[in-house]
């Protein structure tokens, strides 16, 4: 079984529906047992840092994700929960990543929406995907590079559009909403 | 590593059924929604846009059913709009799968309500719908689908949904729309470079060198169209092809 993370950010619906497509049950849940139990664990999110992080501090579910030892998925802010900290009202994070998340200078349109490729990808979550690929993006803030960075895209300057550290994952961009090219990178995860 | 521009075809939506004649012929079911904004996915469609013209009470139902069966069938992002008038609205829209949803009139009488979203779903899911024309040499806002009239100036308005926390901006020429000779450029150009966020040109679109235009003379990061693309006057991958062919950047 997969377990989605809800939380107060989101789309974990479409998340649901993406993994259905593939043939894969989920269930939506903040439960502690049927987290740590699940097979797989994805942690979507699309919303506002500071509410999100307390939503999830308030429940004891920032514990319950740093303890999970099974493969996991972090997808936007999910991604941005998992840095250190952001500039988005000034929130302290997961830190299960070491790096920051900071607010796009206004230089081009923001938010960055839309479909954008890669500088370079590595590693078994892009397996099959290349880095011409184009994936779907919606985001303000973005994760500094650091080294657990596994994929680069460059709106503004250059960003981690995928980390990887042990068993977490994250993606900046959202591949519930990036056509094939989301359906092979989920299937990637599912397959871990 | 570029952003691409977005082709967003926009299926008018009545009783849960697409409105407008559709001549795919691979299509058993013309009017369902679901087969044809697979069929755009399908074709390389970036994203959607379902606006629901009848947008009475009784139709919300079907209208939320209608988005559960769309958010299930298809992998890229989707848009709702019509007769949304409340964050109850919107919310119920957004549970039932919607990426974004569009704004127009409502946000007009009350743009407070664009704000009021912002904060519940995020600025991403708020897409303000302009309806715009050119009156006594000055481009203006309409609402009520283009029917009555209101004193604001288009540009000053862009700017004042920027300000309240609108995502993207979604501009219809009037004076365009239908006629197949090409967006506006001139206001579409005003307003993309008055705001920072994405806008969407609409209204106009009748060839491949339309959008080709767009895109050269203005900010604008997204085209829309409706009957071109249900006539199958241009197919998506030809529209497609001929933007790349133009150093056009297109997924």
């Amino acid at each position: 079984m997969i377990a989605i993370i809800k939380y107060n950010a989101g789309n974990t619906k479409s998340v649901q529906n993406a993994l259905k497509r593939l043939g894969y049950e989920s269930i939506i849940t903040d439960d502690r047992a049927e987290i740590l139990s699940a097979d797989k664990v994805i942690f979507p999110g699309v919303g506002e840092a500071s509410t999100a992080m307390q939503y999830l501090k308030e429940r004891g579910l920032d514990e319950v994700i740093k303890s999970v030892t099974q493969p996991f998925l972090g997808i936007c802010l999910g991604l941005q929960l998992m840095c250190n900290k952001t500039e988005e009202g000034n929130t302290y994070c997961l830190g299960i990543f070491d790096t920051a998340v900071k607010c796009f200078p206004p230089k081009e349109k923001v938010p960055h929406m839309g479909w954008n490729n890669f500088t370079s990808i590595k590693g078994t979550l892009f397996n099959n995907i290349n880095k011409n690929d184009d994936v779907y993006y919606v985001h303000s803030y973005y994760a500094e590079l650091c080294k657990d960075t596994v994929a680069v895209c460059d709106y503004i300057n250059s960003f981690s559009a995928g980390l990887q550290k042990d068993n977490f994952y994250a993606t900046q961009f959202h591949p519930e909403k990036s056509a094939g090219v989301g359906e092979q990178l989920l299937k990637n995860f599912l397959e871990l | 590593m570029t952003l691409k521009n977005r082709i967003i075809p926009c299926l008018d939506i009545k009783d849960g059924r697409t409105v407008k004649g559709i001549n795919f012929v691979d299509i058993q079911d013309a009017g369902d929604p679901i087969e044809l904004a697979k069929k755009y996915v399908e074709q390389g469609a970036d994203e959607l846009v379902f606006l629901d013209i009848t947008a009475t009470v009784e139709n919300r139902k079907t209208l939320v059913e209608l988005v559960t069966h769309i958010a299930e069938e298809i992998n890229i992002p989707f848009t709702v709009g019509g007769g949304i008038n409340s964050v109850e609205d919107v919310s119920s829209l957004i549970k039932a799968g919607a990426d974004k949803v569009s704004i127009n009139s409502s946000a007009v009488k009350q743009p407070e309500l664009i704000a009021a979203i912002a904060q519940e779903f995020g600025n991403q899911c708020v897409v303000v719908a302009i309806d715009t024309k050119f009156v006594d040499n000055e481009w203006m806002v309409f609402v009520h689908g283009g029917r009555t009239p209101t004193s604001i100036k288009t540009i000053d308005w862009a700017k004042q949904v920027e300000r309240l926390g609108a995502g993207e901006i979604l501009l219809t020429s009037m004076n365009n729309d239908g006629t197949k000779n090409g967006f506006a450029i001139d206001i579409t150009k005003q307003v993309s470079k008055a705001v920072n966020i994405p806008v969407i040109a609409s209204g106009g679109a009748g060839k491949s060198e339309h959008f080709a235009a767009v895109f050269k003379q203005t900010k604008a990061t997204g085209g829309l169209a409706a009957s071109i693309f249900h006539y199958g006057e241009i197919p998506i991958p030809v529209l497609k092809k001929y933007l790349k062919t133009n150093k056009i950047a297109i997924r």
